[in-house]
């Protein structure tokens, strides 16, 4: 039986009706068009699905669309701010943090929510942060070094 | 930008799409009335199908329709990608399993449903009943019976050359390893895809979803379908990561289409992990007995090499290549008298193999150094100086000897093996490093050095064709039959058209996988795609520019020798700031009906064609510094160098890219990755929980050096593959590095060194 609710996403209301086992990722993706969001084990390991909900980094394959119902859920395709970019997005063309780009939206949420919060964070936090996601292509040192090129220019700008 | 757009690191022309979430995988692709299909699977290793049963999944609202293979009596076995191979075509998978099931994961169902959640409840309701039967689970136990009178024993390769007797009757020493790498693959984070569509109207079979090598394809599915190859196009998305195991043809590819056309409506299948895991190609899983002869200064005289290769169920479309490259390609860097290969070719009852980037490589290399050091070992030699002996020399190049590869007779191009590896030892400051590591060690510390070496190939030919266009805005299209599987493709073609043609390769629009832009193409696959195709949009730049030339000469009444293109303007070598007519206004003279065309073919766009007579050969070598943890067996590698000479690198951003991230699989390969089966041949590895892909914090700092010192004199760019550099040596490196630790030689045997093997082998040294 399908359910009617509305989803924000990046600001935007999108009134979907969905069956309550549809997941987050499935809704953002065939219900509200946003496909950046990708899906690589639906299993909670990978990462690629990461979005923002409510301030927080989740994993959109583990979360059912219903239960985002009155959350702020950002995305990637909500970073840039018209054609202005991000400092992670900028960062990641840079610093050559992507090569077939599948699992960036993911690595892209992860850090956003990391580095709105803390700019200052760690190395170490940093690694350990960024090994909740994976990369099959990068070897994951661009991925780093983009961030903290990104967290540099966010803490300047503060 | 303009003439020197070649060897900058410049940013990607991918990237904008990517990190805004506009990129378009094909998931993301839906067309309208579509069909979702799911794939019933084999949950049986080996067994006798006795029946089928559809009824309460075609019930089920929703369902369109279910197959089983009596339903597509027209669609045989998958054909082999090069050709008819007589005595593998009897092992050749259906489509869907017919009478037998001979891995868990095997398609012998389709559901078609509206929508992809009824899919997958459907097809949880078909039942199989089947009887089982006992399977085979090891390459290199007693071969059994594939099927009657057929052995699963389908093929003995041989290669190999001079008199082996004659080698190890006159050797100082016979040195023998018995060695093992273990199963894995490319496991790209997105899985698998495709979208069946027939265009009604135009008679016009579409599959989405295309990788690697869509022409070659889209020939062998025009066979399928009995069309011809007008009537059939492949179309190409954003590829998240390919690395050989994306792009081959699987039944998936097969049924979206078949019943595309027989719906009349589209038809989408998206894989999901567990599915990937089991039905996707597997690879690398050999066994080598293999022993060298060498005189008394460590002198290599013959390797006898004896391997069995683990094929899985069927052969798939490479047929026999990873274990023919095996053949031909494991004597490396090194010189020696004789060698022979006997490679047992044997399938069992796991997901089907093939081809995994370096492959054929990375199995070798680990092989083939693990041999160098044993007989180091033996001799009391290092490490380091018994290769030096055997290395072929820079002046011996080109170095050709009488084995093949991927049909291509193996003549190394170019290189200085020996001083590549110098400057890694070098870098790594080997010998101080030596003493250090002996001091840790003496203290208890289990912690030691190891390398290898290694020849990789590239830019298979024999021929790749492009086409370069600019249109009136002065907007540059690059068609090419490549593919792009997220290695920057787009950008180093544009790179090579910017520089040839002159022009800024922002302004640069390349296109890949598509059979309806060009009628041939390579693809991407063996690292060819740098080697060929860009040497063909080299071809096409240079007709565009002469076209050009020529154009401007007249109209700015002067000779094509005294202009030159700077940034998509035509202008005066002698007052470069002065009058000058863009790329853009020359392709308006260009016009059809313009007057200023004089009788030249309209447009300013031109073909170009490269043909290559051989492949190229790039070379590096690895060094490890590892430590391990006596607790938990686990590995932590201290430093790694990775030295590799490209020949010329177009972008060294991207190559390094290339190494960093290849690196990275090697290691999954050497230490954590491994599909593993249990004895009644159910798959142990179905999820990233089990498949442990390495994460950032199993990834250690890499130091590359990038050299430049042996373009390539088989090609007009001088360029040699990038793709396949980083992983091909990490096994190796690491086994050495490993047994360095333990101070015993020969300790590892096999891939990868698990914390779980790694704790046995310490147990058994008493360590
Ligand atoms: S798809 Fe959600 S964690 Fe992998
Ligand atoms: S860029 Fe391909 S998975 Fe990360």
């Amino acid at each position: 039986m399908k359910q009617d609710l509305t989803l924000h996403v990046n600001g935007r209301g999108y009134d979907i009706s969905v069956e309550p086992r549809k997941t987050l990722a499935d809704a953002l993706r065939d219900d509200c068009g946003l496909t950046g969001t990708h899906l690589g084990c639906e299993h909670g390991v990978c990462g690629a699905c990461t979005i923002i909900a409510d301030g927080e980094p989740l994993r959109a394959c583990l979360m059912f669309a219903v239960q985002a119902e009155g959350m702020q859920v950002r995305t990637v395709e909500g970073l840039a701010k018209g054609n202005e970019w991000s400092p992670l997005q900028k960062a990641f063309v840079e610093h050559h943090g992507l090569q077939c780009g599948y699992c960036t939206p993911g690595f892209l949420m992860l850090a956003t929510s990391a580095l709105e919060e803390n700019p200052q964070i760690g190395d170490d936090e940093l690694r350990d942060l960024l090994s909740s996601n994976l990369c099959r292509c990068t070897g994951y040192e661009n991925i780093v070094k983009a961030v903290r090129a990104a967290a540099a220019e966010m803490e300047a700008a503060r | 930008m303009t003439r020197d757009a070649i060897g900058q690191s410049l940013t990607r022309l991918e990237d904008p799409p990517l990190v805004t979430g506009r990129g378009r995988f094909i998931a993301d692709v839906n067309f309208p009335h579509q069909l979702h299909m799911r794939v019933v699977r084999s949950a049986r290793a080996h067994a006798r199908i006795v029946s089928i049963s559809t009824e309460a999944a075609s019930a089920l609202p929703g369902v369109y329709a279910v197959w089983t293979a009596a339903d597509i009596p027209e669609i045989g076995p998958i054909d082999f990608r090069e050709g008819k191979i007589e005595k593998l075509e009897p092992y050749r998978q259906p489509v869907l399993a017919k009478d037998m099931l001979r891995y868990v994961g095997e398609p012998v169902a389709v559901v078609f449903a509206s929508d992809a959640y009824i899919a997958e409840d459907a097809a949880d309701l078909v039942e199989i009943e089947a009887e089982d039967l006992a399977p085979i689970i090891e390459a290199d136990a007693a071969p059994g019976v594939f099927a009657p009178g057929l052995s699963t024993e389908a093929a003995i390769l041989n290669q190999g050359f001079g008199d082996i007797a004659a080698a190890f009757a006159n050797a100082h020493a016979i040195v023998e390893i018995d060695v093992k790498i273990g199963r894995h693959s490319g496991v790209p984070l997105e899985t698998r895809g495709a979208i069946g569509r027939y265009d009604t109207a135009r008679d016009i079979l579409e599959l989405h979803g295309a990788a690697k090598v869509p022409h070659k394809n889209r020939e062998s599915l025009a066979k399928v379908f009995g069309r011809g190859t007008t009537g059939l196009h492949m179309f190409e998305y954003h590829v998240g990561g390919g690395f050989g195991v994306r792009g081959e043809i699987y039944p998936e590819d097969i049924l979206v289409l078949a019943a595309a056309l027989r719906f009349e409506r589209p038809v989408k299948w998206i894989e999901d992990r567990r599915e990937h895991l089991v039905a996707a190609n597997q690879s690398r899983e050999q066994r080598h007995k293999i022993r060298a002869a060498v005189d008394k200064d460590g002198l290599l005289l013959g390797i006898d090499n004896e391997f069995w290769h683990d094929q899985g169920a069927y052969p798939r479309t490479h047929a026999m290549r990873v274990a023919d490259t095996t053949c031909g390609i494991l004597p490396g860097p090194y010189k020696l008298a004789a060698y022979r290969a006997i490679g047992h070719y044997r399938l069992t009852n796991k997901t089907p193999a093939a081809t995994y980037r370096a492959p054929g490589r990375y199995e070798t290399n680990f092989v083939r150094e693990r041999l160098l050091d044993a007989i180091a070992a033996r001799l009391d030699m290092s490490r380091i100086e018994l290769r030096k002996r055997n290395l072929v020399r820079k002046d011996e190049m080109p170095y050709a000897r009488p084995l093949s590869v991927l049909e291509d007779d193996v003549s190394y191009d170019s290189g200085d093996y020996a001083g590549l590896l110098d400057k890694s030892l070098e870098r790594i400051g080997w010998d101080a490093l030596q003493d250090e590591l002996k001091a840790r060690r003496a203290k208890g510390e289990l912690v030691g050095a190891g390398l290898a070496l290694f020849v990789e190939k590239s830019g298979l030919g024999p021929t790749d064709g492009a086409h370069v266009r600019v249109d009136t805005t002065g907007a540059i299209e690059v068609i090419t039959g490549g593919a792009s599987v997220g290695q920057g493709f787009e950008t180093v073609m544009a790179q090579v058209c910017a520089e040839t043609l002159g022009a800024d390769y922002r302004n640069i629009r390349v296109i890949h996988g598509r059979t309806d832009r060009i009628d041939f193409g390579i693809g991407a696959h063996a690292s060819r795609a740098t080697v060929m195709t860009a040497n063909a949009v080299r071809a096409a730049a240079l007709n565009v520019r002469a076209k050009a030339l020529d154009v401007a000469a007249e109209l700015m009444q002067s000779e094509p020798a005294a202009l030159d293109i700077i940034n998509g303007q035509v202008v005066r070598r002698d007052a470069p700031g002065g009058a000058s007519m863009s790329l853009g206004q020359i392709a308006g003279h260009l016009r059809p009906h313009s007057p200023t065309r004089r009788g030249r073919d309209p447009g300013l766009s031109c073909d170009g064609w490269f043909d290559s007579e051989h492949q190229t050969y790039p070379y590096g070598n690895q060094i490890a510094v590892c430590a391990i943890d006596r607790q938990t067996g686990a590995v932590k590698i201290e430093r790694y160098v990775i030295a590799y000479d490209i020949g010329r690198a177009i972008n060294p951003m991207l190559v390094r890219g290339q190494i960093l991230g290849g690196f990275v699989q090697g290691l999954g390969g050497a230490l954590y990755e491994e599909f593993t089966y249990d004895e009644t041949g159910e798959p142990l590895a179905t999820t990233f929980a089990d498949y442990l892909l390495p994460t950032l914090s199993e990834t250690p700092d890499v130091e590359v050096i990038l050299a430049e010192d042996a373009p390539s004199p088989r090609n007009p760019l001088g360029i040699k593959g990038a793709g396949e550099s980083g992983i091909a040596a990490v096994g190796a490196a690491i086994a050495s590095a490993l047994d360095d630790a333990l101070g015993v030689s020969g300790a590892i045997v096999q891939l990868p060194v698990t914390t779980q093997r790694l704790k046995r082998i310490l147990r058994e040294l008493g360590k």
